[in-house]
This record gives C-alpha cells, sequence and structure tokens, in this order.
C-alpha cells in the first residue's frame, strides 16, 4: 500500500508541473436520501425547480465558474429523466472549455458506490471537486485549491480539504437554519486539520469526548459548533482509491470522513476552508429548500438570482422594490397584490384580490380570486382555484387545487395531485398520486426500482383518479378503497402516513416554521435538562486527585460490574438451556463464546455457572438428573 | 487595591518535597536564591498593594516558624495574620478554617509556594471587570526545558507530561473547561451545552493553573459550605463552579446580586440571540415566547461566569511543589528569571556577598550566589550553584548545578553536582555527589 501511495502521489505531483491537469468535478446527481419524497419518486431532486430554475443548474454555473473544465454528473435515480435534462440543456451544447459528461449507474445505493463506479472508470486524474447536484454556491475555489495543493506537495496524506462556513445552530433545536443537525467538529487553528467531527449528535450524550491524543501534537484545538458543512469537497484522486479500498464505505461523511479521522494507521488527513462572505450551501431538505430559496431572492447568492442570466434561463425577470421578481408576461389583476419577496413566473394568472407574499410562483400558473399564498413555493402549470389559502406549502407541477382548499403548513402535494373543493389538507402531509411504498422496501431499492421503471406513466394516474381514496389510519397505508376522501371529491392523490417516529422529524424539517408549541415545548426541556445535568454534576464524586482517581476507576468498575452482570445474566439463561433439554455439549459451546465475547476468565465463567446451578437448585430441588459437571 | 482580601495558602511539610522540608524548615522557608520561598509571593503581593494578607499554614509549629519569620521581616510593610490548620485538610479543608475571617466581597487566594512575576493586581481586576465568580491565573506550562532528564527525551516526549487542559471561549477570558488532576491524562470530555452557549472553544493543553484565583467570596463560602466533601481548590471547587456555569446553584443570598449586575447580562445576551434567531425561523412564535419570557426569577436560568487570566509568554510563574522545581526554580531565579531575586547581580553575572571570602584560584562562575559569611578555599569552583549563609567550604571542591543550604559545611575535593544540601550538613573530604538531597534530618 506504501508503495502504491508513494507512486500516486508522485505520478499526480509530477504532470502537475509538466501538463497541466484539467480541474475536474464530480457532481452526484443523486442524493441517496429520500428526504424530498414523495417528489422524488418521480423526479430526481437534482432537477427539481429551485426559485424556477433545477437545482442542477445552480450547481453546474457555479462549476464552471470556478474554473471547472470537466465536470462528471453521476446519476442514478432516474438517470434517464438527468440525462435528458443535460442532452436538452445548454450544458452539453456549448463549446468552449467546460464539458459535462453524464455517468450512469442503476445499482449504486450511496456516495461510496458512486465514487467508486467513478474510480473503475478511471476518469479522473488529479484534483477534483466533490459535490453533489443540489449545491447552490458562488464562492471562489482559488483559494482553498492553493492551499488545497501547497498541502498536498508538502504532505502528500492531505486528500481532502472541505468547505466549512460559520452557522450557529439554534441553541433550543440543535439544527442550523438549513435545517441540518448541529456539527461538532474540532480543528486545528494553526493548521487547520480536521480533528475530530460528528454529525447526527446524540441528544442524550452531554459531553463531546475527544482523544487526549489528538492534544499530543498540537496544544491547542478549536471545537466548533458554530460551524456549517457546505458538502463541498476538494478530493485527491487518494479518495476515491480510498473509496475501493473500503468497500464499507458508504456514506461521505459519516463514513469516510469518520474513518479517516479514526483510523491513524494510513495517516491521511482531512482540512478545512472556511469561507466567510461567499454563499455555500446545500439543500438537504424542505427547510433548506425554503431558507435557500429565500436567500436566493434576497439575492445572497449573488450573481445566481433570478435577473441574472448566469445560464439559460431565458425568461427575463424584472426586480422591483421589495424584492419582488416578475416575469414580462404576468398577467396580474388589479387587485391582487403581490408582496415583499416574492416571484412570479412567465405566465402566470393571479385574480382579483388575490394576495401573495414571500412565495415563489412557477411558470403558466392561474390564480384564481381570494386566493392566499404565503410563504409557499409554486411550482409550473399550478391550477389554484378561488378562495384558496396556502400557507409555508410546496405544490409540484400540475396540481390543481379546487375552490376553497386550505393547504395548511407543511403541505407537499407532488405532481398532478387534485384536491377536491373546501378541502383543508393538515399540516405537514405530503401528497402524491404514487402510493406510499410500504415500510418493508428498502427506501434505495425502490428509489433504483423507480430509475429503472421511469416515469409514472399517465394511465396510472387515471387510474387512481376513480379510487380517489385516501387513507384515514396511519399505519395501513394500503387500505386503498376506502372511501373518506380527504383530498375531496374529485380529487386525486393519496395522503401520505408519517412513517414512524418519522412525525417527530416533520416540523425539523418542513417547510414551514417551527411551531411555537414546540420551541416552548424545547425551552421547558432545555430548563429541566440543565437541571437534570446539575444533579449529574452533582453526583460526580468530587474530591482531590486521590477521589478523582478513585472516580474512574469506580465508573470503571460500574462498567465491568454491568457487564459481568449481563454475563451471568446470559450465562444463566444459557444454563437454563440444560435443563431444559438442549444437548449440553452445545451449551457448553454457547457458553465458551459467551466467555470470549464478554472477554471474561475461565474462573468468571466457572462462578457465573455455580451461580446459576446453586439457583436452579435451589427453585427446583429435586427434579434435575443432569450432570452438570461436565459443564464447567 | 479595595475590597480584596488575600488568603496565602503556605502549605506545611509537604511530604511530596522530604528531605528538604523538616519540622525547622517548612515549606513555606524553604530558601530561593537565599530567601524563603514564601517571600516571593508576599513581596508580590506588596507590589500589587495588597498588604491585607491571611497566611495560613498546615500545623501549629510550621505556622509558629512562619509567622516568627513573617513578623520579624515583614513587620512595618505587611498586615498578615498567620492561621494554624490541622495537617492534610487540603486546600478547600485550610479555607473552610478561615472563611469566617473573610469579609470583602473578592477573595484572591495565592499558593505560597508560587515564584512568579504576574501582578496579582492584572488578576484582580480581570475579576472585578467580568463580575465573574472565579477568575484564576493560568501560565504557559514550562516547556519541559533543557533539565538534566533529558538523556530518556525521546519516551518523555510522547508522554508530555501536562498540567491542565483547559477549555477558552474566542476571546480568551471566559473559563469554559478545565481538567485537574488524574483526570489530564484521560480523554477531553467537554459539556455540550457550555459549547453551544459559545459556539466555538478552544482547547488548549498549554496552560497551567497557577493556582492564584479570585474568587468573589460568597460563592467561595456557599460552595465550602454546601460541598463538604471538596477537599482541593483546583481540582473540586474549581472544576465544580466551571461545570455549572451555565446553571448556577450557588445559592441565593450573595448570588443574586450580582447576577443582576453582571451575569444577568450575559445570560440575557444568550437569550437574545437565540431568541432573534427564532424570529427568523418562527415568527409567530417569536412573540409568544416573548410574553413567556423567562424573566421571572423561578423561570430564569441562572448562570455564572468563570473567568481566566493569561499570563504573557514572557512572564515567569513556576511552583515549588516537588524537588524538581526546587532545583529549577533555584536556578532560573540566579539565572533567566533573574529580576525575581531581588539582588543585584556583579559583571559576572553573579551574586557574591562582600563578606564572603574566596581562597586563591576559586573561581564562582556566572548565575551563582555565595551567600554572606561564606568561606571557600583554594582551587574551588562553583556553576549555577547557590551557596547558603555561613558555609564553609574547603579547597579543591566543586559544585556544579546545586543548592547548599545555610551553614553546611563541605571539606576538601567534595564534588556535588545536581543535589541539594540542606542547613547544618556535613560533608567530610571527598564525598562525592551526584543527584542527591542531603538533610541532617
Amino acid at each position: 500500500m506504501a508503495q502504491k501511495k508513494g507512486h500516486r502521489s508522485l505520478s499526480s505531483d509530477d504532470p502537475e508541473e509538466l501538463a497541466r491537469v484539467p480541474l475536474q468535478a464530480v457532481l452526484l446527481a443523486d442524493s441517496f436520501a429520500t428526504k424530498f419524497r414523495p417528489i422524488t419518486l418521480e423526479r430526481p431532486k437534482v432537477l427539481l425547480p429551485l426559485v424556477n430554475a433545477p437545482m442542477i443548474d445552480y450547481t453546474l454555473a457555479w462549476l464552471e465558474s470556478v474554473g471547472v473544465e470537466e465536470a462528471f454528473v453521476f446519476c442514478c435515480a432516474h438517470s434517464q429523466q438527468v440525462k435528458d435534462y443535460l442532452n436538452k440543456s445548454q450544458w452539453m451544447k456549448q463549446p468552449g472549455t467546460f464539458t459535462v459528461q453524464p455517468i450512469e449507474s442503476h445499482d449504486s445505493i450511496s456516495a461510496g458506490d458512486a465514487l467508486r463506479v467513478i474510480y473503475n472508470l478511471g476518469v479522473i486524474c488529479g484534483d477534483f471537486v466533490l459535490v453533489s447536484g443540489d449545491t447552490i454556491s458562488n464562492m471562489s475555489l482559488k483559494e482553498a485549491l492553493q492551499e488545497h495543493k501547497e498541502r498536498r506537495k508538502k504532505d502528500p496524506l492531505a486528500v481532502m480539504t472541505m468547505v466549512i462556513k460559520h452557522s450557529k445552530p439554534s441553541s433550543l433545536t440543535h439544527q442550523t437554519r438549513l435545517g441540518n443537525d448541529e456539527i461538532l467538529m474540532a480543528i486545528d487553528p494553526d493548521t487547520k486539520e480536521l480533528l475530530y467531527y460528528e454529525d447526527k449528535t446524540d441528544q442524550s450524550q452531554r459531553f463531546i469526548t475527544l482523544d487526549k491524543m489528538l492534544l499530543a501534537s498540537t496544544p491547542t484545538l478549536h471545537l466548533h459548533n458554530d460551524k456549517q458543512d457546505c458538502y463541498i469537497d476538494i478530493c485527491s484522486p487518494e479518495v476515491l482509491s480510498l473509496f475501493t479500498d473500503n468497500f464499507d464505505y458508504q456514506h461521505l461523511r459519516r463514513h469516510f470522513v469518520k474513518g479517516l479521522l479514526v483510523d491513524d494507521l494510513m495517516g491521511y488527513k482531512i482540512f478545512t476552508h472556511e469561507i466567510h462572505s461567499s454563499y455555500a450551501a446545500r439543500i438537504d431538505n424542505f427547510r433548506s429548500y425554503d431558507t435557500i430559496s429565500k436567500d436566493i431572492i434576497q439575492r445572497w447568492t449573488y450573481p445566481m438570482v433570478p435577473d441574472v442570466q448566469y445560464f439559460g434561463n431565458c425568461s427575463q425577470m424584472k426586480l422591483d422594490r421589495l424584492g419582488i421578481y416578475k416575469a414580462p408576461e404576468v398577467d396580474q389583476s388589479r387587485t391582487a397584490q403581490i408582496r415583499a419577496f416574492s416571484l412570479i413566473g412567465n405566465g402566470t394568472a393571479i385574480g382579483d384580490h388575490s394576495v401573495i407574499s414571500n412565495s415563489v410562483i412557477g411558470q403558466s400558473c392561474t390564480i384564481g380570486r381570494n386566493v392566499s399564498i404565503q410563504g409557499s413555493y409554486i411550482w409550473d402549470n399550478v391550477i389554484i382555484e378561488d378562495d384558496c389559502k396556502l400557507s409555508h406549502a410546496l405544490v409540484c407541477d400540475g396540481v390543481h387545487l379546487r375552490a376553497g382548499v386550505v393547504l395548511e403548513p407543511g403541505v407537499i402535494l407532488s405532481f398532478k395531485v387534485e384536491v377536491g373543493q373546501k378541502i383543508v389538507i393538515p399540516a405537514y402531509s405530503k401528497v402524491s398520486l404514487l402510493p406510499q411504498p410500504s415500510k418493508q422496501d428498502s427506501d434505495e431499492e425502490l428509489e433504483y426500482a423507480d430509475a429503472n421503471s421511469g416515469v409514472v406513466e399517465s394511465p396510472s394516474i387515471t387510474s387512481i383518479a376513480n379510487t380517489r381514496n385516501v387513507d384515514p389510519v396511519p399505519d395501513s397505508p394500503d387500505a386503498e378503497h376506502s372511501d373518506t376522501s380527504e383530498v375531496g371529491i374529485s380529487g386525486v392523490g393519496y395522503i401520505w402516513s408519517t412513517t414512524e417516529g418519522g412525525h417527530e422529524e416533520e416540523w425539523r424539517h418542513s417547510i414551514a416554521p417551527i411551531p411555537a408549541e414546540k420551541l416552548m415545548e424545547f425551552c421547558l426541556s432545555a430548563h429541566t435538562d440543565l437541571g437534570v445535568s446539575n444533579q449529574d454534576v452533582n453526583s460526580l464524586p468530587a474530591s482531590g486527585e486521590l477521589q478523582l482517581d478513585s472516580e474512574s476507576t469506580g465508573f470503571d468498575d460500574g462498567e465491568d460490574y454491568k457487564d459481568s452482570a449481563d454475563f451471568e445474566k446470559e450465562v444463566e439463561a444459557t444454563f437454563q438451556r440444560v435443563l431444559a433439554g438442549v444437548n449440553p455439549e452445545n451449551v457448553i459451546l454457547e457458553i465458551n463464546s459467551l466467555r470470549l465475547s464478554y472477554d471474561m476468565s475461565h474462573a468468571d465463567c466457572a462462578g457465573s455457572l455455580f451461580y446459576s446451578i446453586m439457583k436452579s437448585a435451589l427453585s427446583a430441588p429435586f427434579s434435575s438428573n443432569l450432570s452438570f459437571g461436565n459443564l464447567i | 487595591m479595595m475590597d480584596f482580601q488575600v488568603v496565602v495558602l503556605a502549605g506545611g511539610t509537604a511530604k511530596k518535597l522530604a528531605p528538604l522540608v523538616s519540622k525547622e524548615v517548612p515549606k513555606a522557608l524553604l530558601p530561593v536564591a537565599n530567601r524563603p520561598v514564601l517571600s516571593y509571593v508576599l513581596e508580590l503581593l506588596e507590589s500589587s498593594n495588597l498588604k491585607d494578607l491571611i497566611v495560613v499554614v498546615e500545623g501549629e509549629d510550621a505556622a509558629l516558624r512562619v509567622g516568627g519569620w513573617i513578623s520579624g521581616a515583614y513587620v512595618d510593610r505587611l498586615h498578615v495574620e498567620v492561621a494554624a490548620v490541622p495537617e492534610d485538610v487540603g486546600t478547600a479543608g485550610a479555607l473552610r478554617a478561615v472563611a469566617h475571617h473573610l469579609t470583602a466581597n473578592d477573595v484572591l487566594i495565592v499558593s505560597g509556594d508560587l515564584v512568579s512575576d504576574v501582578p496579582p493586581g492584572a488578576v484582580a481586576a480581570t475579576h472585578r471587570r467580568h463580575g465573574a465568580v472565579v477568575t484564576t491565573l493560568l501560565c504557559y506550562a514550562p516547556v519541559s526545558g533543557p533539565s538534566d532528564t533529558g538523556s530518556s527525551a525521546g519516551k518523555d516526549k510522547v508522554k508530555k507530561s501536562r498540567y491542565n487542559i483547559v477549555g477558552l471561549d474566542p476571546t480568551r477570558q471566559l473559563l469554559l473547561h478545565i481538567a485537574a488532576g488524574a483526570e489530564v491524562e484521560k480523554d477531553i470530555r467537554v459539556q455540550k451545552n457550555i459549547l453551544r452557549a459559545v459556539g466555538q472553544l478552544e482547547i488548549r493543553a498549554d496552560l497551567m493553573d497557577a493556582h492564584m484565583y479570585a474568587f468573589k467570596r460568597t460563592v467561595l463560602q456557599d460552595v465550602l459550605d454546601q460541598k463538604d466533601t471538596f477537599h482541593s481548590i483546583r481540582q473540586d471547587v474549581l472544576p465544580y463552579l466551571v461545570r455549572t456555569q451555565l446553571r448556577s446553584e450557588i445559592s441565593a443570598n450573595g448570588l443574586h446580586k450580582v447576577e443582576d449586575n453582571a451575569n444577568g447580562r450575559v445570560s440575557s445576551q444568550n437569550y437574545v440571540t437565540w431568541m432573534s434567531q427564532h424570529r427568523e425561523i418562527a415568527p409567530s412564535a417569536y412573540q409568544e415566547l416573548l410574553a413567556l419570557s423567562p424573566r421571572s426569577p423561578e423561570n430564569a436560568l441562572r448562570t455564572h461566569k468563570c473567568c481566566a487570566y493569561i499570563a504573557s509568554k514572557s512572564k515567569y510563574c513556576a511552583r515549588l511543589n516537588s524537588i524538581q522545581a526546587f532545583s529549577d526554580i533555584n536556578r532560573d531565579v540566579v539565572g533567566e528569571a533573574s529580576h525575581l531575586s531581588g539582588y543585584s547581580f556583579s559583571s559576572q553575572n553573579n551574586i557574591i556577598h562582600p563578606s564572603a571570602e574566596l581562597g586563591s584560584k576559586t573561581t564562582v562562575g556566572p548565575q551563582c550566589m555565595l551567600a554572606e559569611g561564606s568561606q571557600m578555599g583554594d582551587k574551588c569552583s562553583v556553576k549555577r550553584s547557590i551557596i547558603g549563609r555561613h558555609c564553609r567550604i574547603g579547597s579543591n571542591v566543586k559544585i556544579v548545578n546545586s543548592v547548599v543550604m545555610n551553614h553546611v559545611t563541605i571539606e576538601d575535593g567534595c564534588l556535588v553536582q545536581g543535589s541539594v544540601i540542606c542547613s547544618n550538613v556535613h560533608l567530610q573530604e571527598r564525598v562525592v555527589l551526584k543527584d542527591c538531597q542531603i538533610s541532617p534530618m
């Protein structure tokens, strides 16, 4: 391995000096997640419109702007759609230095698989930028690339540079404004080396435990919980081979980054680059969709704003005061109001007395009279009839809301759903023409199945239209033909039940603002939590050095004790099975394996066996004829 | 410096320092460049105009001796009360014993074995400025410098001995985490809620708790009362206060006032920060939260502030708590930290008392000290060593890297290297000592 490494670093160094290596990028056009269900059942996430342009356009435009010359678009789920889109778009057509090349795979279920596929293709020849197709950024990569290259020259083990940005998570919900979970990182302040990375923090754990060896090489380190991972990585080619060597690496952060940090055998290092004034964020969930849309409308992502033609969006958006963007052909009634931070797409008609605020409306939508749309995202060709009320909802292409429909906060209406008159869709509901996949289906597999079968054809829609079913019992989504039409007479679609435990998370990742009750709840629990933590602090035996020592051993003993108690229980249970008639030979084997797995000695084994013998002897004095001796 | 009471914890006859300490010479009176080590602290305090002191000594005998020396040396300069406490009560116990003497708003607690030029006034000022419940002096830990144990450096470097693990906020003023004693060698465990409150926490292993603390008196007394198992300030009281700073438990009487002035501000600042975050995410919720805002006392999270004063790298800071430290400090005080000794050095960069007598061809090198009334024979050589008062040293004696206390007799041809020779020791002819500690007891 060492040889291989040396060879690699040479081969990547030399051409850099001899011949210029074009800057390459790998764009993962599949998030390998299901957070945008049910929408992503029909369309890949990277093609979902973000302020009326597909997400992937933002990412590609950014890659082009930072000087990437070759971008490999890795598509997996709905790969045909992605390829079709790219073929139609100007990215494939334009001459010039930026080339986009799709890579298709059908059996990748994770970022790790994707990178392994790319490694096997052998197309990457130097440092490359790794992003997913839902990244919005306007940062310049120059500095980060420079840093990365210089580090690589000094230390070939510095394989990756991660881009991070300041963003303090809420102290109540422990998530950032993008709806991501808080991240705990330890960074060496001088070298910017990443020393520790923890996402998905366990909230019950009140301590971060850092290996003492982290401070062996450097006297200081900075612990951050106020940084956001932008999911933009500058990688060396080794990264790909590392994924190949460690075939169990799936997730970029959870497996790869953590694996590298934990593994001190190979000594690979990851560094960070913090950006301050530029923008970089990834759309991970509906909340980040909402946040980033607002950021775009409020022009934090300049030049990637709707009124600048940074890529071939032909519509000439016009920016009015208060952040109102309007396409040239909007048919707006005189009495309709469009309030601050809204965008209206081309060919949309808005009826009398309708009010739109903080919302994005797509192209060719028809909005009736007295409609109120607040904080919502309406995609293309949507028909909203009179007197509807939408707040903080996401409405996909071709949806039809009949008169008087109310969408409560957090509602997601997938493609071509129809909602009948005066129906109130409860908060956080997800409505789709496709039935909810049953639970035993692994999420990924299903997405792939869809990917293979392509888009759902319209016949299936009509067939469902007749059943106009809805499912009142959350746990039996397959009860299709019940006639309680929650989407109303002439409505079409299934209301997805929230999955188990999913409901808890629903509000976290929704477009809707966090409800007040939730915040109060957190506020109160923060108090009680602290109370508990204090009790804990008090219960720490406190006293001088000796006591501290004894505390530690006491603690360890505690664990030991627990372990040995477990062990005893297991042995006892195993022993009981002899009495129940299992072959003693097998039991001996089992107990031996128990001993090994708990790392116990023979004496412990004999002790706990003796204990179980005595115990069973006590409880059943004369019943057993088995000889126990041979067990020990 | 108004309203600061000073407690000097002068220790007793520390077992760690045997055989240097004895009933006659308690730790506080160990000579550093021929002055009791306690004099360094007392003069440091005096220089910050802190003249109202309580010196706590373990053991009645030791207290008598220390008291006797102080009243002789500082009769007009300082107002010192010497209190005796039983041995092995620990620093917390020592403070408990004198707690009823404390009346000022703030108390400065200094270890009597500190040899430093960090002004205590700066620590006190930091304490006052932040309205902290405790402020501790942190100084850069001595890099395990050119000490004699360099031979086994390879191994030592890996297991660099640490003094403390310290967590600071980005401004390096708040003390957010501290690990002392045995905890230092374990994995670092940082409280998440504290990290969340500050966002960024700097963890350092190169700082040392120098045993100079400014405490809010009421808080100190409360903690000492309530936590009767606490034994040590450094390992119990300070870590406890640091741990609980986001949820102060220190009971009402003293702290309420402070909260209103100083700490209330901090907590409300934090509060405002997250409130404003939530205003963006959830405007409606914000209003309701405002209505229910935890301003009412029973709802409020009470916090207190723990601060740190970090001495600059150029300052000298060492504690005489081991034999190694004793030798090092003696060497430094006539060497690189010579401004601490208070003596004026000759052009050869050494101090030879006028009353000392040197034989012919006897050389005393730089960074040496030869105190009054000592006599040396012919052809002697002294390098980087300190020789006390009224010593009689024969001819052909070599003394290198050593400390010789008072009234020591060394006969001809001795070689003393890296050793400490206590008072009244008699070395006969041609004794060779290397890395020894010799005491008559």
